[in-house]
């Protein structure tokens, strides 16, 4: 762990430039190419066709839904579609490509030139294109990584599962805006529905493209691309390794080699991937066994027509009719679900039964934990369980301070806050009538505390206060409403 | 034949085991199969036998008997493209032809040798050993599709598929004296044909008359799903306006694939006199120049080595067929298709990856696209004016076992005739016209416009019967 | 006549191309891609500036398959072709070198 003052000496020393490659896969029923499910986690090679096996004599024909996502994103990420796209073979020898080249697109994607907004900077997307995923390969040996590995095993089910591959300009510059930039593009995917964007499952892969230069600098420096970045949080520490390492060599005077490197987790590092492979050349020409896509003004108009609400005008949404904070909306954009079951919650709210910005409170603090702790889907909760529960709350049946406990049961054991309350017994004590009797009691059982309170200063007064509060609440058992009896005590006090 | 066997006044089996006594007979000293399939046939035909006797309609090609080029994914049946790359693969599919046969009630009799991977032009590319001519086993019967002609020629089977990238139906078809037709491309699937050059490759038919392969291209055409290249219509209607004649077609005699350097008297007199044939049957026969033509063989020679090379990269060691093994994957690969393919496919593989690579694409492979385009449009231009087109199929009559192997590049001339109706995509025909030197078979060359196939085979209907042919 | 084609470049190619060629099969590759490349390159003889390349002979566009799921092959099918199959799945020799 670095100091603070190394941090900021290195911050202000030189600018990371970041462009990032990520790869999304999309939610299609089958593959890009042939019928075979779109699923994940099947046993080894009992999802495959001979076309996705590549087996010789098969032929693709392309999925009318990816090519209806890519203009889906394209919509939501500003990119323009051109009239004509063209796929393209990517020719490579590797054993998780049962073809030995990749169907992708190179020099007429399906579309280009957009942009996303983070937090008010605007980052450029050259272009999204559509490509069909490899197999997968496990390495066996003593080690497990590929270095020592003795053989190889393949497993093909992922051979022909659909990708867009979004491809950033070089605008991000930090770690913490990369991360930005991911959790956005993630939650923009999701609001359009085309992938389920599962760093851990891999449907959304990372690749980062990192260089330095010095501040105030327009060239750009050498860049290397950074694999196997499967977290944001891998992502966040490698960028600011990488961009550290680079300066550091660029000050002693060597230079960056532009390569592909290795995020290895445990060592908190970047590992070169230099191997003793050619340059790729990879050969691209024009897919034969495919033709041009041509997106109509008609499949255009199906796309717009179809748009839901974007990351960016839901939140815009939440801050005007909830009233709560940015920060707030923004946690219930980029959980995946969390927004839904805080909509419906709203919704389950009683007449006068709290607000939504109370609901939003114990979203964005109990649920979420819970959520967190569990690695549950909000899509298992029970909104209308919440709704209650504020309106315990707000109805003085129960405290803040009881909601929790009551909350915190009713999401693991699934059960209705009320029932919790009544099996517990712990609803408070809120009838005025009974307060005040219990307050009258109290003042007749204590006279001249009264008479002590309205004449001391704050210091006597806070402690006449407490005395009394305590001696009713003991009278209540606990369970009296605190707001209650703030009131009625005051107004006693007062003369009332 | 079918008919009779619809009609039940012969049995398919009757019909299988003429041809089998022919296969049994010449086979040991042609060659044109690399796995005959006596059993499969056998019980095939009694289906079909089976079903007339239950009077269900056993198809249009009921109990015809039907050889494949081994370069079509026929299920659990071996599919090796004649080479040792592939030996003993069985597919665990049918290509769409395949089954489009076997709905009509044709019987697969066997696999028919080729040149490996399609690539040549004689058949003695392949890994299991050369096909004769069955006119003169001293000679080649051409390829790549030489072992169907041979089959045809031989009496092996009345009908069989082959495919054709370069020419490699129409040529053989030339030197073995059968007909051979290379549909529009889009016409028929290419869904389990093992590809050679995607965008050139096309199946189809060889038989002994124009009427035959007329009703095969008929059954085995039309769009296929599987395949997003195939044309989206129905199998063309050709039986119906074959006997139309052909007065008033205008037909035109292309200079630069017959006034060519290297033809045989024999052929070249042969396309004149199939020329004066069409005019005495009604026809304006004319002269005509499509001066890219000249360049098909520069261009083909780039383009379809270029994406053979991609298609042929699969081949590995990996998933399927032979495997040579090493230390790491890389050396592995290597090995395995040093050994497993033969020296032609390696050569394309090479030119190919060459054409494609960093530096060298625009003036080889996209330089080659363009003209390509010349090619189409300088033929779109002539159709214009012609109905149909005639030239020769192959410069010469069959050439002796051995005699072009030493030089690829002469080789590659046999097919200057052919590659521009697959460079165009045009349909193209071979009948037989004929005989040249040591009167072995000449073919001359019909070509139509896109989905001209109808015109093209009423005049090939006509050149058959002014060659003498009645049709059946 | 040029080198149009050297040495060197038939061993690259035959690296990106994986195949293990043998001494021989270099030197005549040499001479042979050269003559074939000569005889091709008629071809950049010819004015094509303004011509658009032609990847497939159709003007066809927009082939779509609709997006359900159709059955797969059965595993047992698929690897009895597997030259060496292990735990339900192809095996290959250690791979040196990354994915590109």
């Amino acid at each position: 762990m670095r100091s603070l003052a190394a941090v900021i000496q290195t911050m202000t020393a030189y600018e990371t430039v970041i462009g990032l490659e990520v790869h999304c896969e999309l939610a299609t029923a089958s593959k890009m190419f042939c019928g075979c499910p779109n699923e994940f986690g099947t046993e080894p090679n009992t999802n495959v066709c001979p076309v996705c096996l590549g087996l010789p004599g098969s032929l693709p024909v392309l999925n009318a839904r990816a090519v209806e996502y890519a203009l889906r994103v394209a919509e939501a990420l500003h990119l323009e579609v051109p009239d004509r796209s063209v796929f393209s073979r990517k020719n490579y020898f590797y054993p998780d490509m049962p073809k030995n080249y990749q169907t992708s697109q190179y020099d007429e994607p399906i579309t280009v030139n957009g942009w996303l907004d983070i937090d008010g900077v605007r980052v450029g997307i050259t272009r999204a294109h559509l490509e069909e995923d490899t197999g997968k390969s496990q390495h066996i040996g003593v080690g497990g990584r590929i270095h020592d590995a003795d053989f190889s095993l393949v497993d093909y089910n992922r051979a022909g599962v659909p990708l867009l591959e979004i491809v950033s300009e070089p605008d991000i510059r930090s770690a913490e805006q990369a991360k930005r930039y991911v959790e956005e593009l993630r939650a923009t995917l999701l609001a359009v529905g085309v992938s389920d964007v599962k760093m851990e499952e891999g449907s959304l892969r990372i690749d980062a493209n990192v260089s330095v230069r010095s501040p105030g600098s327009d060239a750009l420096g050498t860049r290397t691309e950074i694999k196997n970045l499967n977290s944001l949080r891998s992502l966040l520490r490698a960028i600011d390794y990488e961009a550290d390492r680079q300066w550091t060599r660029t000050q002693a005077g060597e230079k960056v080699v532009q390569e592909t490197r290795h995020w290895d987790e445990e060592g908190g590092r970047t590992i070169s991937g230099r191997s003793k492979e050619e340059a790729h050349d990879y050969r691209y020409f024009p897919e034969p066994d495919l033709v041009p896509v041509e997106p109509t003004g008609q499949m255009r108009e199906h796309v717009r027509e179809s748009m839901p609400e974007l990351p960016g005008a839901r939140r815009a949404r939440y801050v005007e009719q909830w009233g709560i904070a940015a920060e707030d909306a923004r946690i219930l954009v980029d959980v995946p679900g969390l927004a839904e079951y805080a909509e419906h919650a709203v919704a389950a709210l009683a007449g006068d039964g709290g607000s939504a910005k109370d609901v939003v409170n114990w979203v964005r603090q109990d649920v979420l934990a819970y959520l967190n702790e569990t690695g549950l889907a909000p899509a298992v909760l029970a909104p209308e369980m919440l709704a209650e529960l504020v309106g315990l709350v707000a109805g003085g049946t129960i405290s803040r301070q009881q909601a929790k406990d009551v909350l915190a049961e009713s999401l693991r054991e699934d059960k209705w806050p009320r029932s919790i309350v009544e099996s517990r017994g712990i609803s408070q004590v809120s009838d005025e009538g009974a307060i005040a009797e219990v307050i009258d009691r109290v003042l007749a059982t204590n006279p001249g505390v009264a008479d002590e309170y309205r004449a001391g200063d704050d210091g006597a007064r806070k402690k006449k206060w407490g005395f009394l509060m305590g001696q009713v609440m003991r009278e209540l058992k606990g369970k009296g409403n605190a707001q209650v009896i703030n009131r009625i005590l005051e107004q006693r006090l007062a003369g009332g | 034949m079918a008919a009779d066997v619809r009609a039940g006044t012969r049995s398919a089996r009757e019909v299988l085991d003429e041809y089998f006594d022919a296969i049994t007979d010449r086979e040991p000293e042609v060659h044109a199969f690399n796995v005959v399939l006596s059993e499969e046939a056998r019980e095939a035909a009694a289906a079909v036998d089976a079903a007339v006797a239950r009077g269900d309609d056993p198809g249009p090609l009921a109990g015809v008997p039907i050889a494949l080029k081994d370069n079509m994914c026929t299920r659990g049946i071996p599919t090796t493209c004649s080479s040792r790359i592939l030996d003993g693969w069985r597919p665990p599919y049918d290509a769409t032809v395949v089954q489009r046969l076997r709905a009509a009630g044709a019987i697969v009799v066997g696999k028919t040798n080729l040149d490996e991977f399609a690539m040549g032009s004689s058949t003695e590319n392949s890994a299991f050993g050369p096909t004769r001519n069955p006119h003169d086993l001293s000679r080649v019967p051409g390829g790549s599709s030489g072992g169907s002609a041979a089959a045809v020629a031989a009496g092996f089977a009345p009908l069989a598929l082959g495919s054709d990238t370069g020419g490699s139906i129409r040529q053989p078809a030339a030197l073995c004296g059968v007909v051979g037709v290379k549909p529009t491309y889009g016409v028929v699937s290419r869904y389990g044909l093992v590809a050679f050059a995607s965008s050139l490759d096309q199946i189809g038919p060889f038989a002994t008359t124009v009427e035959d392969a007329a009703l095969l291209l008929e059954v085995i055409g039309g769009h296929d799903p599987l395949d997003s290249t195939s044309i989206a219509r129905p199998a063309p209607d050709l039986l119906s306006g074959l006997g139309d004649g052909v007065s008033g077609l205008r037909v035109g005699i292309v200079d630069e694939m017959t006034e060519i350097e290297g033809i045989e008297p024999g052929v070249r007199d042969a396309v004149r006199a199939a020329g004066a044939g069409l005019e005495a049957a009604g026809a304006k026969v004319d002269t005509v120049s499509v001066p890219s033509a000249t360049y098909g063989i520069s261009a083909y020679y780039l383009i379809a080595p270029a994406e053979a090379s991609s298609n042929l990269a699969r081949y590995d060691g990996v998933r399927y067929g032979l495997r040579v093994d090493a230390d790491d994957v890389a050396h592995m690969n290597a090995a395995t298709r040093e050994s497993g393919f033969g020296p032609e496919v390696k050569r394309r593989i090479m030119l190919g990856t060459y054409a494609l690579s960093a530096g060298y694409y625009d003036a080889y492979y996209g330089q080659a696209q363009r003209v390509r385009t010349l090619i189409l449009r300088d033929f779109e231009r002539v159709y214009e004016q012609f109905d149909a087109l005639l030239a020769a199929t192959s410069p010469t009559v069959a050439f002796e076992l051995g005699a072009k192997t030493a030089d690829p590049l002469a080789m590659y001339l046999c097919d200057v005739c052919t590659v521009p109706a697959n460079l165009s995509g045009h349909p193209a025909m071979s009948v037989p016209f004929g005989t040249g030197e040591a009167g072995l078979p000449v073919g001359v060359q019909v070509l139509a416009p896109t989905l001209g196939e109808p015109t093209m085979f009423r005049v090939a209907g006509a050149i058959e019967a002014a060659g003498g042919r009645t049709p059946r | 006549m040029a080198d149009r084609i050297t040495r060197a470049d038939v061993e690259h190619v035959a690296q990106l191309a994986r195949l293990a060629l043998s001494e021989t099969e270099i030197v005549s590759l040499t001479k042979e891609l050269g003559a074939i490349l000569d005889h091709a390159a008629q071809v950049s003889a010819l004015d094509t500036h303004d011509v658009p390349p032609t990847a497939h002979p159709l003007p066809i566009a927009n082939v779509f398959r609709a997006d359900e799921a159709r059955p797969c092959l059965p595993r047992d099918e698929v690897l009895a072709a597997a030259p060496v199959a292990q735990e339900q799945r192809f095996q290959v020799p250690r791979i040196l070198g990354e994915e590109p």
